[in-house]
């Protein structure tokens, strides 16, 4: 096991190194950091003032190295929009995302461990067609349309809940909805498919024959099972999340890293940008890492591969 | 099998593509994609004769107006215009082109890089393998919403740059995928039999494992292709995808956001018009997963 955990954990490393690279070099190449701070239509003069000031003269291999050294220190750099530190400016936003990452997961559990459930009980009947009716219909819808559904119907119409901030509880149950439905139907899926193959196993039969009453054969043994490949779907949805929290944030002006990403993006705040793109997929990189871990403790033959 | 030549399965493969649509067309789930998938490209080809006006023709003093079903609607514009006056039915058909493009084109791009990288590393295996499982790992920690946004951004965009980069950055399903259907073929009696006979690995490659991997090929083609449509939309509706004036479905409705409280149609119509896409799509995808492995149902 101990084995195991090192070589995954190897991996993580080397996947977070790469991905620094690609944050560092992709958005460095792609645009003009000088042009972004000095502003369009600068000086020549200006910029070499600005490219001296931030070290933008030296090689760009040595640019990186200076940056990860940093970035690894804890010393983000400065924001050019925002004009404070990057680190605070992340982490002030951070439990946001974390926050809405949490619920919107817990959204889509809550619906689609019943929903998978009931669809293999009672597999190829209208519960069945009627659930995987839902989860048709969530794979279906673009996250945003939904998302200014949700807004027209619970702000507009009903006046429930307020249309985008993020002060207060109210203020996350719409994004929660909107981006745990977007999840949803993958585990809804995976459920069901689990559950149909561990229903017909012969420990269930041997439960049902010793006389255990129905839901506890259902939650206490074939559940159990079938949560299995649920755990690594877990981390390769949260990275959708991750993802989708971008959109889903900047609609309802949820301040959270989401926002704070798309928001760096269209000032082209380059060492935000950086910083969230790295932070972002390190997040995900070290979920998978704890899905794997949790995955070969429940599942020891995966720890041989 | 008229093929004479012992390397070859290509005449047992068209009769197994045959069948494979045979079988699939049984399904009413995949009848219902398939067709609405079909009345789509039907409309995006037929754009220019089906639309009644200009889809870029601006008319101010026809600003808003409902489609044929509220009191104010009218039939010269059966489906409204929208805030600048343009006909909406006509941007909606026109529409169609951009998605069913941007659809094709990523799939295409990502579908060659995936499936070169699956391929080569289900058929060598070894460092191979291990080089492409960490290229995998990275390109998945990466959300692809968020690269993609940053590099429009940054290098500008339009139509072409988006299906570039999310081509560029999509390819990961398809490697995957492309992996373990090699490595399950690649232990095949016939392969041992070509490699006797003396097949070049390239053959093997192309001629041989290509073609059996075909079908989960195009399962993977069609899910990847409707969510590449979702996220051209998405960037779009954020401002950093297809540009004005061209009538992407994801950038009308959010043109249209701030006008939605009263008229919520002018979102309402594309919105669903993607959502029908991708439901089209969806459905052919599952319909083909289900004939190639029913075990996977679910």
């Amino acid at each position: 096991m101990l084995g195991f955990i090192l070589k995954r954990l190897g991996l993580a490393l080397l996947v977070a190194l790469a991905v620094s690279a690609i944050a560092f070099f992709l958005l460095r190449l792609s645009g003009d950091i000088a042009v972004a701070i000095a502003g369009e239509g600068a000086q020549q003069a200006d910029l070499e003032l600005v490219r001296k000031t931030y070290g933008l003269d030296r090689p760009v291999v040595v640019q990186y190295l200076d940056w990860l050294l940093k970035t690894l220190s804890g010393d983000f750099g400065t924001s050019i929009y925002f004009k404070t530190s990057v680190a605070s400016l992340v982490f002030d936003k951070m439990p946001v995302t974390l926050i809405l990452g949490l619920t919107s997961l817990g959204f889509a559990l809550l619906i689609s461990i019943p929903l998978g459930v009931l669809a293999a009980i009672y597999s190829n009947t209208w519960i069945d067609r009627a659930a995987l009716a839902i989860a048709v219909f969530g794979q279906a819808m673009p996250n945003f349309f939904f998302a200014l559904i949700l807004v027209m119907l619970f702000s507009i119409t009903l006046r429930w809940l307020p249309v985008s901030g993020s002060q207060t509880w109210a203020h996350y149950v719409m994004p929660t909805i909107a981006l745990g439905y977007y999840v949803a139907p993958a585990f809804m899926r995976l459920i069901r498919a689990g559950m149909i193959e561990v229903l017909q196993a012969d420990y269930i039969r041997t439960a049902r024959a010793k006389g255990l009453p129905p839901y506890a054969v259902v939650i206490t043994h074939a559940l159990r099972n079938a949560a299995v490949p649920v755990v690594a779907l877990t981390a390769v949805q949260l990275g959708f999340l991750l993802g989708g929290s971008v959109v889903i944030e900047t609609i309802f002006a949820l301040d959270g890293l989401g926002y704070l990403a798309y928001q760096s993006i269209t000032y082209k705040d380059f060492p935000v940008m950086q910083v969230v793109v790295l932070l972002l997929s390190v997040v995900y990189v070290l979920l998978t890492l704890a899905a794997d871990i949790a995955n070969a403790w429940l599942d020891p033959r995966i720890r041989v591969e | 099998m008229t093929d004479a030549t012992p390397l070859s399965i290509h005449a047992t493969e068209a009769t197994g593509g045959r069948k494979l649509l045979r079988k699939a067309l049984a399904q009413k789930s995949f009848v219902l994609g398939f067709g609405l998938l079909l009345l789509f490209v039907l409309i995006a080809l037929l754009a220019p004769v089906l639309a009644p006006h200009d889809p870029y023709l601006q008319n101010l003093t026809a600003r808003t107006i409902p489609p044929f079903w509220y009191e104010k609607g009218n039939w010269v514009h059966p489906l409204g215009t929208d805030q600048l006056g343009r006909d909406y039915l006509s941007r909606l058909l026109y529409g169609a082109r951009i998605s069913l493009i941007i659809g094709f084109s990523v799939v295409a791009i990502a579908g060659v890089i995936g499936t070169t990288m699956g391929l080569l590393a289900g058929f060598f295996g070894g460092r191979i393998d291990m080089a492409m499982t960490f290229l995998v790992t990275t390109r998945l920690a990466m959300p692809v919403i968020l690269v993609a946004l940053a590099v429009v951004a940054i290098v500008g965009s339009s139509l072409w740059i988006v299906i570039l980069v999310l081509g560029l950055l999509k390819w990961d399903r398809f490697a995957v995928v492309m992996r373990s259907a090699t490595q399950q073929v690649r232990s095949l009696d016939y392969i041992t039999a070509a490699q006797a006979a003396g097949a070049t690995t390239t053959r093997i490659i192309l001629r041989e494992v290509l073609p059996n991997i075909a079908p989960q090929l195009i399962v993977v083609a069609t899910l990847e292709a409707a969510s590449a449509i979702l996220l051209e939309a998405a960037l779009s509706f954020l401002g950093l995808g297809v540009q004005p004036p061209l009538p992407s479905w994801g950038l009308m409705v959010s043109e249209a956001k701030a006008y939605m409280f009263f008229s919520f149609w002018l979102i309402a119509l594309p919105g669903t018009a993607l959502a029908l896409l991708i439901f089209a799509i969806n459905l052919a995808g599952d319909g083909l997963r289900d004939v190639i492995s029913p075990e996977k149902r679910g």
